[in-house]
């Protein structure tokens, strides 16, 4: 079996349009998270963490019609990665992989969907667009899983690439927020009044984000132009068995998934040094995770949710929040969990308070998501 | 170790075939959601919450239902290990488009929690996990067409982590009035007789998938 190294990630979210413009934002503590004033996406003014319009319709202005707004954002997003590594995206041992919810799913307005193509709104048509611009041979895999997406892609990718089936692989995550989305969540009261507050004793639900990540995965450490090279060691999935639409209450199937990753990199809890975790704060999410983390013995590691920072980016926050990770690694610093004052969780967990200077060597990235499914992963330094 | 299809559904065409042979058919051409709904009553399954599912998540649980069914297969006897792996080309867009005509107006805003959680494919697949209490990996792939080469790679991969004894996995497709599904039970070559199947023909490979899926062809009545 192969290594397999992640590396040349880049950032779209509400904090900008690159990893140095996400992580200055981080540094300051700054969060993307403001009322939707105008109520574009809902009769009500809920907080959102939307991509500047301005600055990505100049960014994308160049790229032709043809595309979707999503789609110009996956390919800025890819764009800004491969600068960043030697890897030849038109190579026939180079994959496009692609997470997302809902894609383009705007265009089942007839007004929208009549100024693009009959398969666009199709999430193999969104990616074979995608692909087809970089001039990659290959069939994109799509992978469609909920709010793990992200990580579940991540994974399939380091096995990809592991197993000797392709030398590169581009992750890619994107969704973007719509009234289609903000209705749902709406509709299920699951959505905070204000800024989301992971872990904290008084949060009050999930604050809704858009974005995209890209992460390059390769066989080759030496093909990544920034930083130490870090190893993606393995990651595997698992399912509650519980409810469609609620976290179990014990925890069981995220503490599965962490407890197989950890045999898969060959690892044990003690030899990880971070937690990234989904951390949406919902109350029943945070809790199920809090007793997963302290069931697999990580009740003393620095954790922390990126959400408070970007919301909650759906099927893209998985490789965006991962690609915080690689950063969190490379400059040795953990970042302070946006949102936590008072602990609110039955675990005992270590929710990062301050950003602060550490050797990270290893990180655990978690997620879990509606349809009972969860994913873990484990990147690890040389 | 190699891995072998142990059984396999498929429900199209207003019938149910399981390891290639006729067990339910219908001749009339009621809508997709009314044959669906006499599968669910021919083969007495008792789960009241299939009448709550959208059409892609029965279209799953029915085959799925057959499949790990009387008899049930050796494989399954740890149901916490078994993984779900399933494909299709259109997602959720039924119900995506229900959804969607909850919202066009802000006049007529009406948003439902029980239409918009099965706006994600993979609710299928956690619809499965639960009924049959399966907690291994479970993902949900969007491939243009029936793609064996996608559904063999990712569940061989998957195997490989050492983490699952058996997987469900296939293809279930559902849009407006097309439904397809055609699932297969896959686990790991034990040395159990497999009764008169020759091996050849049970090797879990995209040749063997692409036959079965091709079958339909030669359906007749």
């Amino acid at each position: 079996m192969k290594e397999v190294f992640a590396g040349a990630e880049n950032i779209i979210s509400s904090l900008g349009f690159t990893c140095e413009e996400n992580i200055c934002a981080i540094l300051e503590g700054r969060p993307g998270i403001a009322p939707d004033v105008k109520h574009e996406y809902s009769p009500e003014s809920l907080p959102l963490a939307l991509v500047e319009r301005q600055r990505f319709g100049e960014l994308s202005g160049g790229l032709n019609r043809k595309y979707t707004r999503l789609e110009k954002m996956f390919i800025l997003s890819v764009k800004d990665s491969l600068a960043r590594c030697g890897v030849d995206a038109s190579a026939p041992d180079t994959l496009f992989l692609i997470t997302t919810t809902k894609g383009n799913i705007e265009l089942l307005d007839p007004a929208q969907k009549a100024a693009y193509g009959k398969d666009n709104i199709y999430l193999h048509g969104m990616a074979a667009k995608i692909t087809r611009f970089f001039g990659n041979p290959n069939q994109a895999v799509v992978v469609s899983n909920a709010c793990v997406s992200g990580v579940l892609g991540l994974i399939y990718g380091q096995r990809l690439i592991s197993s000797g089936r392709y030398r590169n692989i581009i992750v890619s995550g994107g969704d973007l927020l719509s009234e289609f989305i903000v209705s749902g969540f709406l509709s299920f009261q699951s959505l905070s009044p204000d800024a989301c507050r992971p872990f904290d004793r008084s949060r009050n639900g999930l604050s809704l984000g858009e974005g995209c990540g890209t992460i390059v995965l390769s066989e080759d450490p030496g093909i990544f132009a920034e930083g130490e090279p870090v190893r993606l060691a393995g990651g595997a999935g698992s399912n509650d068995a519980n409810h469609i639409s609620g976290p179990s209450r014990t925890g069981e199937g995220l503490y599965l998934a962490i407890r197989h990753a950890l045999r898969i990199s060959g690892m044990d809890a003690k030899a990880i040094d971070s937690i990234s975790a989904h951390g949406t704060a919902t109350l029943y999410n945070d809790e199920m995770e809090s007793k997963a983390f302290c069931a697999a013995g990580m009740e003393n590691i620095p954790l922390n949710s990126y959400k408070g920072y970007i919301g909650h980016t759906l099927g893209a926050a998985g490789v965006i929040e991962a690609a915080i990770c690689l950063q969190s690694m490379k400059r040795n610093l953990l970042f302070r969990s946006l949102g936590y004052h008072d602990h609110g969780v039955t675990g005992n967990i270590q929710v990062i308070r301050q950003t602060q200077e550490m050797p990270v060597n290893t990180c655990l990235k978690t997620g879990s998501g509606f349809g009972g499914s969860n994913a873990a992963l484990i990147f690890q330094k040389m | 170790m190699p891995l072998l299809i142990r059984k396999y559904c498929d429900i199209r065409k207003q019938r149910v075939v399981v390891d290639g042979k006729k067990v339910f058919g219908q001749e009339d051409d009621a809508a997709a959601r009314l044959f669906l709904k006499s599968v669910y009553r021919h083969f007495r399954i008792d789960y009241p919450k299939f009448f709550k599912m959208d059409g892609l998540s029965k279209l799953g649980f029915l085959t799925a239902e057959i499949l790990l069914g009387d008899p049930a297969p050796a494989q399954i006897h740890a149901p916490e290990n078994g993984g779900i792996i399933l494909t299709n080309a259109s997602s959720s867009v039924d119900i995506d488009k229900k959804h969607f005509d909850t919202i066009k107006s802000r006049e007529q805003y009406f948003p439902s929690p029980s239409n918009f959680v099965y706006t994600l494919p993979n609710i299928m697949a956690g619809e499965i996990a639960i009924r049959h209490g399966m907690k291994g990996e479970n993902s949900v792939l969007i491939s243009r067409q029936f793609d064996p080469e996608l559904i063999v790679g990712i569940t061989r991969l998957a195997f490989e982590t050492e983490s699952l004894t058996f997987c469900i996995c296939g293809w279930v497709e559902m849009n407006d009035e097309h439904y397809e599904s055609l699932l297969f039970l896959v686990g790991q070559d034990d040395g159990l007789s497999d009764g008169d199947k020759s091996r050849e023909d049970i090797i879990f490979d995209p040749l063997n998938l692409m036959k079965r899926y091709k079958a339909v062809n030669e359906w007749k009545n």
